[in-house]
C-alpha cells in the first residue's frame, strides 16, 4: 500500500473536486485526509489518497483535467505514515495589522527557533489588513519565552501578535 | 443581580448624539488598550451619545465601543433588542470602564465587527457574565447579571476597551472567514 500527495492548482470552476475525487475512486484510490480552499479566488487542494498504485498512475489519470491548461496538478509517493514529532502543548498564534513584506516569516521563525511545530496556519489579506491564524505545538514551559520573543517581533514589525494556550478558556 | 434601572439610556443623556465615522483595523486606535474615564465628564456623555447615534444608523450594528470612533477610552454601547440569539435582554445603554468579574458556559459562536468589515470569525465566549461598570451622565456604578447574545455583544465591547478584536481569539485556523470573495 503506497500514500501518494495529490495537489491540484488553478483557475476555479464548480466540479473540480468532484472530478479529482472521481477519478481516485475509479483507480481504487481511497482518500485519507485532504484539504481544499480558494486561495484568492484561486482552486487550491492538496489530499492524502492510498492504494495499490504509483504515482504515475494517478498521474496519467487525472491529466485529461489539465488539457485546457487552467489547472496543474502533481502527484508525489510520499511514503507510509512516517513517525511524526513528539507532540508538543497545542497553541494558537494570532497576527493582525497593517500588510507588510515578511509578517509570517518573522513569527513563524520565532516559532521555529523555539522548537515549535506549526500544525495548521491560514493567512487573509483583506484591503490593507492581514490577518494570520497559526496552530502551532510548543514545547512544555515554553508558552512565556516564546510570548516575548513574540512581543519584541510584533513590536518590530508592527503588527497585533497574542500567544494562548489552545484550550485555554480565560479572557 | 443587577442595578439594570440606572443604566445610561440615550434619551437620558440630554444630548442629541452626531453620526461618527467608523474606524476599520489596522488603525492603530483599535489596538491600544483604552483609557478609564470619568464617566460624569460632559465630553464622555458627549461621546456615548455619538455612540448611540452612530450604532442607530448602522444596520446590524448591536454594539460601538469608543475606539472604533477613534478615541481611546473604555466606553461602549450595546444594543442586541429583538437578535434572534439573545434571551436576557437589557434595551440599549452606554457603559463605561466595565470589567468582566464572572464568566461561565463557555461557547463557539460566529462574530463579526464593523471595524473588521471583510472577515468573520468562530469565538469562544462566556455564554453567562457579571460585568460592572459606571453609567455615562449619572456615573452610578452598575452590576449587570446577561447572558446568551448579550453577554456575548459584551464581551465583543470590553475587549475593544482592552484594544483586542475578534481576531485576537478565532478559535483555529480555519475559524476565518471572508465575507467577499476577491479575484
Amino acid at each position: 500500500m503506497s500514500e501518494l500527495a495529490v495537489t491540484v492548482l488553478g483557475h476555479d470552476r464548480p466540479g473540480i473536486v468532484a472530478d479529482v475525487t472521481g477519478v481516485l475512486a475509479t483507480l481504487g484510490a481511497n482518500l485519507t485526509d485532504s484539504t481544499m480552499t480558494r486561495l484568492r479566488g484561486h482552486f487550491a487542494m492538496t489530499l492524502i489518497c492510498a492504494g495499490e498504485l504509483s504515482a504515475a498512475e494517478v498521474e496519467d489519470a487525472l491529466r485529461p483535467l489539465t488539457a485546457d491548461g487552467r489547472l496543474t496538478v502533481g502527484v508525489r509517493d510520499v511514503g507510509a505514515d512516517e513517525e511524526s514529532p513528539a507532540a508538543g502543548v497545542p497553541h494558537l498564534v494570532h497576527v493582525h495589522g497593517a500588510d507588510r513584506l515578511g509578517i509570517v516569516a518573522a513569527v513563524t521563525r520565532v516559532l521555529a527557533e523555539a522548537g515549535g511545530n506549526v500544525t495548521d496556519l491560514s493567512t487573509r489579506l483583506v484591503g490593507p489588513l492581514y490577518v494570520l491564524v497559526a496552530e502551532v505545538e510548543l514545547a512544555k514551559d515554553s508558552t512565556e519565552e516564546v510570548a516575548a520573543r513574540l512581543a519584541e517581533v510584533s513590536e518590530s514589525l508592527g503588527v497585533e501578535v497574542t500567544l494562548r494556550r489552545a484550550e485555554a478558556d480565560l479572557l | 443581580m443587577s442595578s439594570a434601572n440606572e443604566l445610561a439610556r440615550a434619551e437620558s443623556l440630554g444630548i442629541e448624539g452626531v453620526v461618527r465615522p467608523v474606524l476599520t483595523a489596522p488603525h492603530p486606535v483599535l489596538a491600544e488598550p483604552g483609557e478609564l474615564v470619568d464617566p460624569t465628564d460632559p465630553e464622555i456623555v458627549r461621546l456615548a451619545a455619538d455612540l448611540f447615534a452612530t450604532m442607530r444608523v448602522s444596520p446590524g450594528c448591536v454594539g460601538l465601543a469608543a475606539a472604533q470612533v477613534g478615541v481611546g477610552v473604555r466606553l461602549f454601547v450595546v444594543d442586541v433588542t429583538g437578535h434572534p440569539k439573545s434571551n436576557t435582554v437589557h434595551g440599549a445603554y452606554a457603559l463605561a470602564n466595565a470589567e468582566i468579574v464572572e464568566a461561565s458556559r463557555w461557547r463557539p459562536g460566529r462574530e463579526g465587527c464593523m471595524s473588521v468589515p471583510d472577515l468573520t470569525g468562530d469565538v469562544k465566549r462566556a455564554g453567562r457574565i457579571v460585568v460592572v461598570g459606571e453609567s455615562p451622565g449619572t456615573g452610578a456604578k452598575i452590576t449587570l447579571t446577561t447572558d446568551a447574545f448579550e453577554a456575548r455583544a459584551l464581551q465583543h465591547e470590553i475587549d475593544h476597551c482592552a484594544g483586542r478584536l475578534f481576531l485576537d481569539r478565532v478559535s483555529g485556523a480555519h475559524a476565518l472567514y471572508q465575507r467577499k470573495v476577491y479575484l
